[in-house]
């Protein structure tokens, strides 16, 4: 186990190692759905409580099961196929019990089922050596982290209808370019934490 | 060799597992059971919960219309949902207008059936009807317009409105991976119940009209919804002003042949207007038409005649024919058929003769 603040590590995932700004996972649904803040701010939702729900998931199944029998490197198809499962129970228990939060954040969620950022934290977690509790930490963390990025993303880009953007830039194109200076912006965040 | 069967083992295990719990979640969470829907506070279905409101109305054959099959693109399958349902959903923002929200109005391929509802749908979609026709002939019209006659299944019939049109559904084809419902008006008078007509003009990449001109046989079966549409005859005394562009004549065709099936003998002008004489089509038909009906005028125009035409008549485009021959509309009606832009720009000039907006019908063809 690493000796790292789970609070450290929460953080950092946030600003220091945000999962767009810093690792770039999770860019096609930042791309697509960064259109409008209302929406953009569901999604990030969903996002956010898939990852850290996730994270702890994929860590005791991992721990529990593929380390005692060997089989770390059995990691990608196991954590993909958990990750897909619980999303789509989650996706039947909201739909039936949760009415408002359905229409708020559930229809988002087939879009992330498979959401890089999601298989990322996961592995992060492992080749980082995290316990249970900063796993959980690192997951909401970097939940917070893509929400904040999204949003930004959805403000700026509401900014700039209208703007005269050069047509074969209009839509993704700009977009990215965006991202590529949000990016930058997010490197001022370097000094504050610092985890790997 | 033990190290390969424990990892297939384990990773089956792990997969069956979740299988099994998502499977059991299915019957239990996501099992509605059988829900109740009350169609215009009369007619009452019993639909398996948990589809959309749309597919649950098709399997009872109710056919709402649609042009997209339920991906929530083309925002046709309105209905008013009075009760049930749940909140309106951000897919189908963009396609009700705040007015037709605070009524409930939604589209039913997004609304799904999780409890008992109550909808409202115009009476007349009752006599929707989806069968199997099979193309009795395709006839080119011009080079760029086709005519089909479409026969129903034995024992079959259609009831419509002269003036009222039918959805078709082009399958897959090469170049083309989806099956797209087109609409079209109904060519043929509503006293053949037998058949629908249909004049389909050829537009550059789209879906079903390539189908049509390039796949569709004679003998061939093609999958028809309908009728649909608010666009008909409407019963009165009143003169008639028939305004139509290439195949926005369909309709018009279907109202001249049910006035001469039923000795209408209404006062009726009809202009038609055309680019070149090559895009001229059923004149034949329409000099009948003439000849039967005594109070039928016909004003055809073309916008673009050529050497080529030898075109002694009228030239110039539809809107310079009514501002040339209307005088006062102020007792008459229209049937206004064809482009938004020709439609748009008629219906200035008939307020301006006087038509009161409300004796105004028209069908655009988008």
């Amino acid at each position: 186990m690493i000796e790292i603040n789970p609070l450290v590590i929460f953080f950092a995932s946030i600003f220091t190692n945000n999962m767009i700004m810093s690792n770039f996972l999770g860019m096609c649904s930042f791309i697509a759905v960064s259109s409008e803040i209302k929406t953009s701010l569901s999604l990030g939702q969903a996002v956010t409580f898939v990852l850290a729900t996730t994270s702890v998931l994929n860590y005791l199944v991992y721990y529990l099961i593929l380390v005692p029998l060997g089989l770390e490197y059995m990691r990608f198809i196991v954590f993909i196929i958990v990750i897909a499962a619980f999303v789509q129970l989650v996706e039947m228990i909201i739909e039936r019990y949760f009415e408002t939060l359905y229409y708020s954040l559930g229809i988002f969620l087939p879009l992330i089922t498979v959401n890089c950022a999601i298989l990322g934290v996961s592995l992060f977690m492992i080749i980082r050596e995290y316990d249970l509790i900063q796993s959980f930490m690192f997951g909401l963390g970097s939940g917070i982290g893509w929400t904040l990025a999204i949003v930004a993303m959805a403000g700026i880009r509401k900014k700039i209808t209208g703007a005269k953007i050069p047509k074969g830039l209009e839509g993704a194109g700009i977009t990215l370019i965006i991202t590529g200076i949000m990016a930058l912006a997010f490197l001022g965040f370097s000094g504050i934490v610092q985890i790997q | 060799m033990s190290t390969i069967v424990t990892t297939v083992l384990t990773i089956s295990g792990i997969t069956g597992l979740l299988a099994l719990l998502l499977s059991v979640a299915n019957k239990t969470i996501a099992n509605y059971g059988e829900k109740k829907i009350l169609i215009n506070g009369s007619k009452e279905l019993v639909v398996e919960g948990g589809d959309t409101l749309l597919s649950a109305l098709i399997d009872q054959k109710v056919f709402i219309p649609s042009a997209c099959g339920g991906k929530g693109s083309c925002g046709y399958c309105k209905v008013t949902v009075t009760q049930g349902g749940g909140e309106i959903l951000a897919t189908e923002l963009g396609y009700v207008t705040p007015k037709e929200r605070e009524e409930g109005v939604r589209l039913s391929c997004q609304c799904k059936v999780r409890e008992d509802m109550q909808i409202q749908i115009p009476e007349e979609l009752f006599s929707v009807k989806q069968y199997d026709y099979h193309v009795a002939f395709i006839k080119d019209l011009t080079p760029t317009i086709k005519h089909l006659r479409l026969e129903l299944p034995e024992k079959e019939e259609i009831e419509f409105k002269a003036g009222q049109y039918v959805q078709i559904l082009a399958p897959k084809y090469k170049g083309s991976d989806e099956e797209v419902y087109r609409a079209y008006s109904i060519a043929s008078s509503p006293m053949d119940t037998k058949a629908v007509e249909l004049y389909i003009g050829y537009v550059k990449e789209g879906k079903a009209t390539t189908y049509v001109h390039n796949f569709l046989k004679e003998k061939m079966k093609l999958t028809v919804v309908g009728p649909y549409g608010d666009f008909f005859y409407q019963d009165s005394n009143r003169e008639m002003v028939m305004v139509a562009i290439g195949t926005g004549m369909a309709p018009i065709m279907s109202i001249l042949k049910y006035m001469r099936s039923n000795n209408i003998q209404r006062k009726v002008t009809f202009y038609f207007g055309a680019r070149t004489a090559e895009d001229l089509f059923e004149m034949d038909t329409l000099e009948q038409l003439q000849k039967d009906l005594p109070n039928f005028k016909l004003v055809t125009c073309l916008s673009k005649p050529t050497e080529k035409c030898n075109w002694s008549g009228e030239v110039g485009r539809v809107t310079d024919m009514l501002q040339k021959y209307l005088t006062d509309a102020s007792g008459a009606e229209a049937y206004l058929c064809g482009s938004p832009v020709m439609v748009d720009s008629v219906i200035p000039i008939l307020k301006d003769k006087g038509m009161p907006e409300e004796h105004i019908y028209y069908d655009k063809f988008e």
